[in-house]
């Protein structure tokens, strides 16, 4: 670990959006907007910086002030991180922009919300804290931040229900982040280290450990609203304003996710039991099912969306049994592990784009109609071609039908399937991707239907509605560039030789 | 192999980048809209021919793109997919001018015009590909640009055969991604002619082979109306004339039948799917197929319903002749892509022209019409006698291949069934042209559309004369080098000496 190339460029990554945060603080409503733009085009800009310096050098590594580990704080840049950090970038980037335009056209409330520039900087520092971490500790702490941005980033528009929604939020976060304190607690406490690349090695498996596994991925399952701790998801996720719906989904639960994989495939190799990894994978196809369905029964658009944020996460869980085989049981291809974390990573980024514009989208709609009952998708194809394109295109990500992100994060999932011979996800997998037709299509077919009342129609500006359909085309883009982006993640650590020997030591150790 | 052509590329984009720009173009720029349209289509059938002509010296034009190992994009020129495209390119240029005087002043045909170009190009996909995903890719993507068409009209009626449409198709193509997963887990990638792949794996995983084989057969049928997946193309029969005409005679149902060709030829390979017996259910569901939509053609007033249903019976016997073994029966099947194709786009063609000129729907509104519209419904009465199999009209020689394909593999039944099939089909075809041309109009006939001294418009009535001879030419000059009937012979030919 130590070996590895340093670079700065982590430090400044987490450095350059907490700095420029801080600089908007000192300004007025109009300056803290100007400022928190060109701190979101810098971060992103960074990023892209990042990744190329990992595609060139691999993974680098900063030693915070030259104290080194365990007493200092390393950033660790490797492949994975690289990829999140630049998902985050894009889509944030986009994101930025459309909250520029969102609140200049509603200029009489614009200072109320330019606390949102603020807000969006830090939890993107956090983001990228998060992601450059190689200690539990740092871990929570950017949890912790990015919670807290979060919460008040869903409370922004003050208005009642997302109060309430903000409350229940809070609470959860709370609750998840304790719960995964305590687990790093009970490790600190039987190893006395919290590096990431010495637990893996010097964890030993025993009740203390399975016990603190057993807290950490409950935390994180209620930070990344896995079924069934997901209730606070849909309230929180739809009374937000636009631009803070699209973060929220897109981004903010992706966090714990990231950790979820991160722990354990890094960390608790060891210790991870077929059972418990079909006892996540049913939480994830249960929140597959249940999350569509409830989809479909929601009467207003951005609770559809919501949901279907719930059963979109529950892909993602759906990937931890197929790294783990059955005792005994003979995967069907020397590399049957690759197409379950393929298809994780895909599933987070075509997520992402298609989520994001997904909510800004629902953004335009209300801000033309003042309310998002469906019922205001009515013609809305004749009104406005580019949001009902940007809908359709990223509800077909959504669904998997080809050739989007989702599609081939669900080839790759099925492809998981058939190798780990667990068959008996297969008809969810389908299940799902039929129910999101169903809601996908319900909003579509309004989108064409005529309108039934002569409600007011206030125009939005194009570039709203260009941002909204560029993501959504993101959703698809990211497929071109698959084959490299997978080379690229398996010279990563967690993808390399590393999993697959833990995994595999996991699945066998423990019978 | 080694050699990578951008040309397969070129002949998508050529639909694709003008739909993409009509998409970008205001609604009232009809005059740009047009041009992109013919530019493209010409461009289109331009670019087959000369890929066609390279082909037939010999040369290899495939495209490769890989997204990840195992999982690749590839269009790749075979003969069967040259001809495929060939009748999509053709039927599209022909249709684009038909579409462009249909919708003369409509509503939206920035919209219509660009999915309709990006139907083409999932078409044109579809008959390229070079293998399992890339197909499957362009047919999903066919469902998807087929509905903003169905839906055109925007009416409750509309919205709902789309809610139709997509039930099915989605819910096939669901069924076909499962296959199409286990065919690539099992036997890695397959390129379209590697049938020994799968003739090497029987042995040993011979009921996960079977069982894939009929997920994709069924995720394919509902494409190709086979009963009882074929509710959705009644239905959809709200489009505008174009679409039903195009979409729904070739493009969209013909993916689903060329996907059985593709599947059973060029997949699993005749002998092995012979040998593991898949093909019998095939064999007796496009049988039953074929007198039942013949029955339900019978009853249907609407004109359009019945031009349907007929549709219905009439791609079966693509199935059918795939489902028989035989180099007679082969070349019957691959022929009817093309003769079925080109006859029922001209009976859609001659629905539109009557309902746009005179508003009749129904074919109990039609009396006498055939005085007042010689030319449109002269075409419509060449594509009936087709159907029937009259010879010398296309349609006959469909059948007498098929017909010979059954006898000589001593599937006798098949020949009752076409011969039953004939005698519907001319039960519920004549009764139209006897109406249209025998009997007196109940009303003044009074058009709502004119051109000068034409009976329609120039631009619907051209395309109607042109794929009426063409189905009479396609018949009359069947066994001249180049005709379609020789083409599907030598595709045929090969299957069987390779």
């Amino acid at each position: 670990m130590i070996n590895l190339p340093t670079s700065s460029l982590p430090a400044i990554l987490v450095g350059l959006p907490i700095l420029v945060a801080t600089l908007s603080l000192f300004f007025r409503s109009r300056g803290k907007a100007v400022v928190g733009l060109l701190g979101s085009l810098l971060t992103a800009g960074l990023a892209l910086i990042a990744f190329v310096e990992v595609a060139q050098l691999g993974s680098v590594i900063h030693i915070l002030g030259g104290w080194e580990p365990p007493l200092g704080i390393l950033l660790r840049m490797d492949p994975l991180a690289v990829v999140f950090i630049g998902m985050t970038a894009l889509v944030g980037v986009f994101i930025s922009l459309f909250a520029w335009w969102y609140f200049r056209a509603q200029e009489s409330t614009n200072g109320k919300f330019s606390l949102f520039w603020p807000l969006w900087l830090f939890l993107w520092a956090g983001l990228n804290g998060l992601f450059l971490s190689n200690d539990l500790f740092n871990l929570f702490v950017t949890i912790e931040v990015i919670g807290i941005c979060a919460v008040a980033l869903a409370v922004l528009s003050g208005k009642t229900d997302s109060l309430f929604a903000g409350l229940r939020y809070l609470l959860a976060a709370i609750t998840g982040s304790m719960a995964y304190l305590f687990g790093v607690a009970l490790i600190y406490g039987s190893t006395g280290t919290l590096d990431l690349g010495l637990l893996g090695q010097i964890l030993e498996p025993g009740k203390t450990t399975t016990f603190a596994l057993l807290v950490i991925t409950f935390g994180l399952m209620v930070k990344m609203a896995g079924f069934p701790f997901h209730f606070w998801l849909p309230p929180a996720h739809s009374s937000a304003l636009a631009p803070v719906s699209a973060l929220l989904s897109a981004l903010v639960v992706k966090g714990a996710f990231y950790i979820l994989l991160r722990l354990w495939a890094e960390v608790f190799g060891i210790s991870l039991t077929y059972a418990g990894g079909q006892l996540i994978g049913l939480a994830g196809a249960v929140a597959v099912i249940w999350g569509s369905w409830q989809a479909f029964m929601q009467t207003n658009l951005k609770l559809i969306i919501a949901h279907s944020s719930v059963a979109q996460l529950g892909y993602l869980l759906m990937i931890f049994p197929l790294l783990i085989l059955a005792p005994g049981v003979v995967a069907g291809s020397a590399d049957w592990l690759s197409p379950a974390w393929t298809a994780g990573v895909y599933q987070v980024m075509a997520h992402a784009f298609a989520k994001a514009s997904f909510f800004l989208s629902a953004g335009i709609i209300i801000m033309a109609q003042g309310h998002d009952h469906k019922g205001s998708l009515r013609d809305l194809a004749s009104r406005m071609p580019m949001t009902t394109m940007a809908i359709g295109i990223a509800g077909v990500s959504l669904i998997g039908l080809p050739p989007s992100g989702g599609f081939f994060a669900k080839w790759m999932l099925l492809k998981g399937v058939f190798l780990s011979g667990q068959l008996w996800w297969a008809p969810v997998i389908l299940t799902g991707s039929f129910l999101t037709a169903g809601y996908v299509f319900m909003l579509l077919r309004l989108a064409f239907a005529p309108a039934r009342d002569q409600e007011p129609f206030r125009p939005v500006p194009h570039s709203l509605q260009v941002v909204a359909l560029l993501l959504a085309l993101g959703s698809f883009l990211i497929v071109f560039p698959a084959e490299n982006l997978i080379q690229f993640l398996e010279s990563s650590e967690t993808f390399g030789s590393g999993i697959e020997s833990i995994m595999e030591g996991g699945a066998y150790g423990n019978n | 192999m080694e050699t990578t052509s951008i040309l397969p590329l070129l002949i998508l984009g050529s639909s694709f980048i003008p739909g993409t720009l009509i998409l970008l173009l205001r609604e009232d720029q009809s005059s740009q809209r047009t041009f992109l349209n013919i530019f493209g289509a010409v461009a289109k059938v331009s670019l087959i021919a000369l890929v066609f002509a390279g082909y037939m010296r010999g040369e290899d034009y495939t495209f490769v793109f890989s997204l990840a190992p195992g999982l690749n994009f590839t269009l790749r020129v075979d003969l069967l997919g040259l001809f495929f495209a060939t009748l999509s390119a053709v039927l599209w240029l022909i249709t684009t001018l038909y579409a462009i005087g249909y919708l003369e002043g409509g509503r939206h045909r920035r919209r219509f015009f660009a999915f309709f170009s990006y139907c083409i190009t999932a078409s044109t996909g579809i008959a390229l590909s070079g293998d399992v995903v890339t197909f499957f890719i362009f047919y999903e993507f066919l469902t998807l640009s087929t509905y903003p068409l169905v839906v055109h009209l925007g009416t409750d009626k509309a919205v709902n055969a789309g809610r139709t449409y997509l039930w099915y198709t989605i819910g096939g193509g669901t069924i076909l991604f499962l296959g199409v997963v286990g065919l690539s887990v099992i036997a890695g990638p397959i390129h379209f002619g590697q049938t020994e792949i799968i003739a090497s794996l029987i042995s040993e995983n011979a009921t996960q082979l079977a069982i894939l084989f009929f997920l994709m057969l069924a995720g394919l049928a509902v494409k190709a109306a086979i009963f009882p997946l074929h509710s959705w193309l009644p239905i959809s029969m709200v489009a505008p004339a174009p679409v039903s005409a195009l979409l729904h005679a070739v493009a969209v149902v013909k993916a689903g039948a060329f996907g059985i060709i593709r599947l059973v030829y060029d997949v699993y390979g005749i002998e092995t799917a012979g040998y593991m017996n898949l093909l019998t259910p095939l064999a007796v569901f496009a049988a039953f197929t074929i007198i039942y939509g013949s029955v339900r053609a019978l009853f249907q007033d609407d004109f359009k319903r019945r031009l349907a249903f007929s549709t219905v019976s009439q791609l079966s016997y693509i199935a059918l002749g795939v489902a028989i073994t035989g180099v007679l029966s082969s070349t019957g099947a691959i022929v009817h892509l093309v003769h079925q194709g080109i006859m029922k786009i001209t009976m859609f063609f001659a629905a539109g022209i009557v309902a746009e000129t005179y508003g009749f729907y129904k074919i109990s509104e039609m009396n006498g019409i055939g005085r007042r519209m010689p030319l449109t419904m002269g075409a419509f009465a060449i594509a009936v006698f087709g159907m029937i199999g009259l010879p010398p009209v296309a349609g006959f020689i469909s059948k007498w291949y098929l017909g010979l394909g059954a006898i000589e593999t001593g599937s006798y039944w098949v020949v009752l069934v076409l011969l039953g099939s004939s005698a519907l089909n001319a039960a519920y075809f004549l009764p139209i042209i006897y109406r249209a041309w025998f009997c007196e109009p109940v009303q003044e006939l009074v058009p709502r559309r004119r051109s000068g001294r034409l009976e329609t418009q120039a631009l619907m009535l051209i395309p109607v004369v042109v794929t009426g001879l063409l189905s009479l030419a396609a018949g009359v000059f069947a066994a001249v080098a180049g005709s379609p009937l020789s083409i599907a012979r030598e595709i045929a030919e090969r299957l069987y000496l390779l």
